[in-house]
């Protein structure tokens, strides 16, 4: 019986331990990262926290300037944010990321041999050709305000998907919110 | 350098061996119950036996119209194959009030020569008889055109049964990536044949009025195009490649014209190209509007589009010439993606309540708006070139299908496909 006890005492004790390594270890492993993403620019070859895309595109802009490179990719810097995400059927950039455009707008007129390829996407509700048209919108009001930060009509490609390449599977609220958005995507030239 | 290099993707997406389709299957969903009963007698076979069950593939087409209710096969009382063999005193007693039957011969298990009769019961006379010689690979279309003479004989209005539907599919690969085809299938969703195939979607397949060629929008050059594309041979064109949206394509009745949604000028604007001069005549002018799928009028002279000139999407009637263009729906914060019945009379829409998404007419002379469907995910309206049902595209358990009404809302079908999602429905133009 008091055996049983302690069993019982003891062995969520075992469990919130081996709980409480495993994610030391992911964060541990998520710090080792982040670090190299940082500091070396060599690494981004490499480093795919952000998918393919984001290897593809550091090595092209560690080609032409390193120090870019960086700063496309440090994760404190706004420019690290290549989504911007909009309300259901508007085009209207959210306030919360004036400061992201602001600072991709900064990037790009700074860095006048870079292009962006602005993506347009929407939720799966409504028509399929209307959204078409709708993403396109949302890519033109990003291309906007990145224009008045003095980038370049040419520094930019505008296309959509409408809906039909979502970021997130479902029908659910939060599936939409994820699609309704606009992807940049940096390229060389 | 990178075009190139989609271009070989392209071929290369064209080469790989694709897994076989799956067949979409029709299951009727809620019927009429002003369903005429008729009696199908299995057709009798001489020689060898044929490969496709032609009563059974009728009986199936009449059925799913909703405006047939075959008898079940254990309740005919006789199997005659031939006029003299009737007694239409039994069939009266079953009140059927059609009779069809007939045979299949074949000396030789290729070629098959194939007759029916179709009798009213109540008047014990013969309305219509047909002989046919075809081969094997045509027994299956024939039992559609036999389908088709006998709804046309005791409905009055043409039968679809030789009709085909085209459609886009989107299946998962292992790896989480996706695949699109382009399909056209037999009205019964049977014999699905791929017309494109894709790593990038496809969208908007659209019918050129000979039933020959299609127009559809594909991504696979990474941004959305217009293609024209020959059906028997695969042969195909890039219409509209412009910056900017190349999208919505719709065939004129003559089918010399594409009407097309492009934003090469900056905003989405609905524009004509006449397909042989290559010309280019642009018929909206909103800039700040997005103006989209064009859908012609049968008189050829007019042009209906959604717009959200006034706010929201609602449906616009203009010349296909240009001019101004006078706003046709009114009910309802969301109208879109019209078309148009044969006859020019009714249109179908996706018309939203409470944010539901259904498929809805609308009479164009009265303006009266009819909600036809319950589901709630609908897309794409599409009539059948007789004008009695409207294809659709909405969504069960999560996955696209596809689904049918009648434009008086009392049939209801459904298309099922395991497999993959199936969307962008298109009904053909009857064959020429």
């Amino acid at each position: 019986m008091k055996f049983f006890k302690l069993f019982a005492m003891v062995l969520p004790l075992l469990f919130l331990a081996a709980c409480s390594s495993s994610p030391d270890k992911g964060m541990d492993g998520g710090d080792v990262a982040v670090e190299e993403r940082g500091a070396d620019t060599a690494g981004v070859d490499g480093q795919g926290a952000d998918g393919e895309d984001m290897g593809a595109e550091a090595k092209v802009v560690v080609g032409e300037d390193g120090y870019a490179g960086n700063e496309l990719n440090d994760p404190s810097s706004p420019l690290s944010n290549r989504v911007v995400y909009f309300d259901y059927d508007s085009d209207v950039v959210r306030s919360e990321d004036q400061e992201t455009l602001r600072a991709h707008g900064a990037y790009l007129a700074k860095n006048p041999n870079l292009t962006v390829r602005l993506e347009g996407h929407t939720d799966e509700r409504g028509s399929r050709e209307y959204n078409l048209a709708l993403g396109e919108r949302r890519a033109l009001s990003v291309r906007q305000i990145l224009m008045l930060q003095g980038a370049s009509i040419d520094q930019f490609q505008v296309t959509s998907f409408g809906e039909e390449r979502p970021a997130e599977e479902g029908s659910s609220e939060y599936a939409w919110s994820q699609n309704r958005r606009v992807e940049l995507k940096y390229i060389g030239r | 350098m990178l075009r190139q290099w989609f271009k070989l993707v392209a071929l290369l997406i064209a080469l790989v061996p694709w897994p076989a389709q799956a067949v979409l299957t029709i299951e009727i969903t809620g019927g009429s119950e002003a369903a005429l009963p008729i009696a199908i007698v299995p057709f009798g076979v001489e020689g060898y036996a044929p490969p496709e069950d032609i009563s059974e593939i009728i009986s199936n087409d009449l059925a799913s119209s909703g405006r047939f209710a075959p008898l079940d096969k254990q309740d005919l009382i006789s199997q005659p194959h031939e006029g003299q063999q009737v007694n239409f005193q039994d069939w009266r007693l079953l009140r059927s009030e059609g009779l069809l039957i007939g045979k299949v011969s074949s000396q030789d298990g290729q070629n098959f020569q194939v007759q029916f009769q179709l009798f009213d019961v109540y008047k014990a006379e013969q309305l219509v008889g047909k002989r046919y010689n075809v081969p094997a690979s045509g027994l299956r279309s024939l039992a559609h055109q036999i389908a088709d003479v006998v709804y046309e004989t005791l409905t009055g209005e043409k039968g679809v049964f030789s009709t085909r539907l085209a459609f886009v599919t989107e299946m998962k690969n292992a790896d989480g990536s996706k695949r699109y085809a382009l399909q056209v299938s037999d009205a019964d969703g049977a014999n699905p044949r791929t017309v494109l195939q894709s790593t990038q979607p496809i969208m908007s397949p659209n019918w050129a009025p000979d039933g020959e060629r299609l127009a559809y929008v594909s991504f696979e050059n990474a941004k959305s195009e217009v293609y024209v594309q020959e059906l028997s041979s695969g042969r195909r064109n890039s219409v509209a490649s412009f910056r900017g949206l190349n999208s919505a394509p719709a065939w004129s009745p003559d089918g010399k014209k594409l009407a097309l949604t492009l934003s090469k000028n900056g905003n989405p604007e609905i524009y004509v190209l006449e397909l042989a001069s290559g010309n280019l005549s642009r018929v909206t002018h909103n800039s700040g509007a997005i103006d989209t799928e064009a859908v012609w009028m049968p008189n050829g002279r007019e042009i209906l589009f959604t717009s959200d000139r006034g706010g929201r999407p609602q449906i616009y009637r203009v010349d296909a010439d240009g001019g101004r263009a006078e706003r046709v729906t009114f009910e309802g914060s969301y109208n879109a993606s019209a078309d148009i019945s044969p006859d020019g009379k009714t249109m179908a829409m996706v018309h939203a309540v409470n944010g539901k998404f259904h498929i809805a007419i609308q009479d164009l002379q009265t303006g009266a708006v009819q909600v036809l469907t319950d589901t709630t995910a609908d897309e794409s309206p599409s009539f059948a070139p007789n004008g009695r049902m409207i294809l659709y595209a909405t969504e069960q358990k999560g996955r696209g299908v596809l689904a049918a009404v009648s434009v008086d809302g009392r049939i209801k079908q459904r298309l099922g496909e395991s497999g993959s999602a199936v969307r962008e429905p298109a009904w053909s133009p009857f064959r020429r």
